[in-house]
């Protein structure tokens, strides 16, 4: 109860970078399960080809934010998102705002309110691994033959192109055909993220990849997403600081479905500014 | 003095969920028990009663024939001196699979779209509604279908599909003769069609369920890769379900199976192997139903029982398969 | 590398799309074909039995070939249907709760009861007709020698009994094993506990069993055309054959005659009725009951 009053007094503290930056523009976002609001007037900046990481306590709404922005949770009819969320310019609450001239990326072609387009160009990969009941070959192969015809020497390239950049490479090459439920926990997150990067999205969306993996997995998976880096725009949902600090150049701290701070990794986890992202940094809760 | 029921409690069960009386602890509950037990046991008696009542009933027509009495087309219950009495089970038995075959060929596809429409396409409180009004099929009796089958089906049939054909095809073509048969709607096709729309709430049930039971996660993640509603549906979900949509399709085929008013009404009752799919024909649940009560000679009687023995044998493979696909909570 | 240029081609997508809005419209036309169905067969029933039906439909009994159009009526079949669903009904009743309560209270998880699961859903699966024959070899010609009501209705008891074991056993492992600790903590015995605990909470569920069970045997025909036969006459001896509705359907509407198909339709309204209504009760008693939950 004390922390809400605290917040609502406090303004949101935000070191964004420059808007021909951003890829994502989120804008006074307001998201509904049903009648419980769970997100309040959020704002979010999201820098092309850099690592974004949302940090906060369970239960703040990282989650939603995160599943809004590929708009996923559009398969629940109860579930509800208003305010901007523009993707090169373009708002995907509502395909008929007309496109920002300005933005970054405006250029591009547009997704027009057609989510199986948007969700091609932003990739999701969820907490708990999922890869398809299919061959691993198939399970990268599956997304690109979605969008376009490949020839067998180009598909194999691209599997392991994909699955080399996710880290996995050395360890499925000799198992390709064998199905991708047999692979362990780490792996099969691997090989999500490998599926996901497969169709080069612009936008790669993890919500706690590394929440169920072992410590080797998870520095495997982080070094993955560094090289990535250059290559795609990543948002990254984790409940580990430390992995936070790792890997990512802006972070943004929620609680109680409002976004409290959000600046460069490098200050942001150094001095924190406000006093509920004090307490949170140092393990007073969450 | 409750810890020590407690303790006995947990010694009377050590393998199962709930807390275990002492049997037979007054108030006569040890007879309860008994009763209950006998209950059990009187479920057993009877299908081994059935099974045995099948067996010696139909045992005179199994030694009389022996195996020419699954393959002999052969049925003539009224002997004469140049056409002794006979019995050969081919012409019932191929109706009673081909009749099943096509009913499931015809349902699946519908059960398919249903259950899929109402998981993945139709708002939810109008899926409730829809999804009661397909259950309801099911609970159509048998005969309601063979009148309506009968009566409404059968004739426009004749007149709208099978007259047409039969003027437009050259018979001796390759339609022609597939589609040959005496234009009055009663034949194995209609029979099957009747079969399909009874069995179809029943299978269009469980493949519901069973989509509905699919991990929201796996879901998510087909459609997070950017796939349109149709690809999470072939590509993941169908996939997901195969194994236990089997198993539902088994089942509905064991109805289709052993099911009897409706096909006698409509089959056209022959017993000779069916020609063509618009041909008459009859299935052994026809043919029990329709001359058991006159049979008159003892072989008769006898081979309509085998004929019935046969029937069981093949439905309880059928449910047996099923089972073992689908787990016992689907059945 | 192409990052971020989408490498869908517009007119491959323009095919995804098109493909699923026609799966789309193949499964709504999959969904209005059962319900057309289901329309067309509850029209025809209401428009030729509603047609059919005059007050001598349900205060005469059968009348013979030739009568007069609206002469005669089914009397005769009401009121033996009524009687053999109710020896159907009290023998399965019995023996399908007994039995139901063996195996979520007793038999739990024992082999023996995973053989007595087995049996039942072997039973409730089995063709109508097999049961027919069965009771015909075991009462009609042996143990009582000839065609009569309580064949009939034993066969009708067969069909019904694995049903409601079935919801009998689901429904009792539906109440938490708290009540069995709190009722055997007073004192009683697990057959008392049962009996005036767990089955009175599980009342709703058992009557939605008697009503499923109903509802499958109330239309039945293939059973009783062997064991109770048909009786042109209004009779109440259980020793001896018994008119039903499906029975003079089965007879009524494979004949020529133009008054007995009247019957055959008036019979199968009533008969639909009496089971969609049992289903819909009962099914919706089994939702108020888990909704509690
Ligand atoms: N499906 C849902 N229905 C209703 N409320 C939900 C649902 N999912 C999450 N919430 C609520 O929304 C808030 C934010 O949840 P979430 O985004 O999952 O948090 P986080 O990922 O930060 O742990 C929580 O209060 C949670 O209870
Ligand atoms: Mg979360």
């Amino acid at each position: 109860m004390k922390f809400e009053i605290s917040q609502e007094e406090q303004p949101t503290v935000m070191v964004a970078p420059a808007p021909e930056e951003r890829v994502l523009d989120v804008r006074g976002l307001d998201f509904y399960y049903g009648k419980t609001r769970a997100l309040h007037g959020v704002d979010l900046p999201v820098a092309r080809n850099r690592i974004t990481a949302l940090i906060g306590p369970s239960g703040c709404g990282k989650s939603t934010l995160l599943r809004t922005l590929n708009r996923i949770y559009d398969l629940y009819p109860a579930q509800r998102a208003e305010g901007q969320i523009l993707f090169n310019g373009e708002n995907l609450l509502n395909p008929r705002d007309p496109v920002d001239p300005e933005a970054s990326g405006s250029g591009r072609p547009r997704v027009g309110g057609d989510l199986a387009r948007l969700r091609a160009r932003i990739g999701m990969v969820f907490q708990r691994p999922t890869p398809f009941p299919m061959s691993i070959y198939d399970n990268i192969a599956f997304g690109v033959r979605l969008q376009r015809s490949v020839g067998k020497a180009e598909m194999d390239e691209i599997v392991e192109r994909s699955l080399t950049r996710a880290a996995l490479w050395d360890e499925a090459k000799d198992k390709l055909h064998q199905s991708g439920l047999g692979l362990s926990g780490g792996q099969q997150q691997r090989l999500c993220v490998a599926r996901g990067i497969a169709v080069e999205p612009e936008v790669l969306l993890l919500d706690e990849p590394a929440s169920a993996l072992d410590p080797l997995s998870t520095a495997k998976l982080e070094t993955a997403l560094l090289e990535l880096k250059d290559s795609f725009t990543i948002v990254i949902v984790t409940h580990n600081l430390q992995q936070a600090a790792r890997i990512s150049d802006y972070t943004a701290f929620m609680l109680m479905g409002r976004l409290i701070e959000f600046r460069p990794s490098s200050e942001a986890f150094v001095k924190p500014e406000t006093e509920a992202m004090r307490d949170y940094v140092t393990g007073r809760y969450g | 003095m409750a810890d020590a029921l407690m303790a006995a409690m947990v010694e009377q069960a050590p393998r199962s969920k709930g807390p275990r009386g002492a049997p037979g602890s007054g108030n006569g509950d040890g007879l309860f028990h008994a009763l209950c037990f006998s209950a059990a046991m009187v479920l057993m008696a009877t299908l081994a009663g059935l099974l045995v009542a099948l067996l010696i009933g139909g045992w005179p027509a199994f030694s009389r024939f022996g195996f020419s009495f699954f393959t002999s087309s052969v049925w003539n219950p009224s002997g004469t001196p140049d056409n002794p009495e006979a019995y050969g089970a081919a012409g019932p038995i191929a109706g009673t699979l081909i009749t099943a075959f096509i009913a499931m060929l015809l349902a699946f596809p519908l059960a398919v779209g249903i259950a899929v429409f109402l998981v993945e396409f139709c708002p939810r409180r109008l899926a409730h509604w829809v999804g009661i009004a397909v259950e309801l099929l099911a609970g159509i009796p048998s005969i309601v279908y063979g009148m309506w089958g009968l009566f409404v089906l059968a004739p426009w049939f004749a007149e709208h599909i099978q007259t047409p054909l039969l003027l437009d095809l050259d018979p001796d073509g390759f339609w022609g003769k597939l589609f040959s048969g005496v234009p009055n709607g009663a034949n194995i096709f209609t029979a099957s069609l009747i079969l399909a729309i009874m069995v179809l709430p029943y299978i269009a049930t469980v493949f519901r369920e069973l989509l509905l039971s699919i991990p929201p996660y796996l879901r998510e993640a087909a459609y997070g890769m950017g796939c349109t509603p149709f690809e999470v549906v072939r590509n993941i979900m169908l996939p997901y379900i195969r194994r236990s949509a089997v198993g539902a399709v088994m089942l509905g085929l064991g109805r289709a199976l052993g099911e009897t008013m409706a096909v006698t009404f409509i089959i056209g009752n022959s017993h000779a192997l069916p020609h063509s799919l618009f041909d008459s024909g009859s299935t052994i649940a026809s043919t029990i139903a329709n001359e058991f009560t006159e049979a008159t000679g003892d072989l008769h009687v006898s081979a309509l029982i085998a004929l019935g023995l046969i029937l069981f044998l093949i439905t309880f493979a059928t449910l047996a398969a099923a089972r073992l696909l689908l787990g016992r909570e689907k059945l | 590398m192409a990052n971020g240029v989408p490498m869908a081609s517009a007119p491959r997508h323009l095919r995804r799309k098109l493909t699923n809005y026609i799966f789309v419209g193949l499964t709504s036309i999959a969904t209005a074909l059962a319900l057309a169905a289901l329309v067309m067969i509850l029209w025809s029933l209401v428009a030729k039995g509603l047609g059919g039906i005059n007050l001598a439909a349900i205060t005469q009994d059968q009348p013979g070939g030739g009568a007069d159009m609206g002469q005669g009526g089914l009397r005769n079949g009401l009121v033996g249907s009524l009687i053999l669903c109710a020896i159907g009904m009290a023998i399965a009743l019995v023996i399908g709760i007994l039995s139901g309560t063996w195996l979520a209270e007793y038999g739990d998880a024992s082999r023996l009861a995973g053989t007595v699961r087995f049996i039942n859903d072997v039973l409730l699966s089995a063709p109508s007709i097999l049961v027919g024959l069965f009771v015909y070899e075991l009462l009609v010609s042996h143990l009582v020698g000839h065609f009569s009501a309580i064949a009939g209705g034993v066969a009708l008891a067969v069909l019904a009994t694995p049903v409601i074991t079935r919801t009998t056993e689901d429904i009792l492992r539906l109440q938490s094993n708290q009540l069995r600790e709190a009722g055997m903590a007073l004192g009683a015995g697990k057959g008392l506990v049962i009996r005036a605990i767990i089955w009175r909470a599980s009342r709703t569920g058992l009557v939605t069993g008697g009503l499923l069970g109903f509802a499958r045997i109330s239309g039945e025909t293939a059973p009783l055309l062997f064991t109770s036969l048909g009786n042109p006459f209004l009779s109440v001896n259980l020793g001896q054959p018994m008119a039903s509705l499906p029975t003079i359907i089965f007879n009524f509407a494979l004949s020529a005659d133009d008054n007995w198909r009247r019957l055959a339709w008036v019979a199968a309204l009533i008969i639909a009725v009496f089971v969609l209504s049992a289903n819909i009760i009962g099914r919706a008693l089994a939702a108020r009951g888990s909704s509690h939950k």
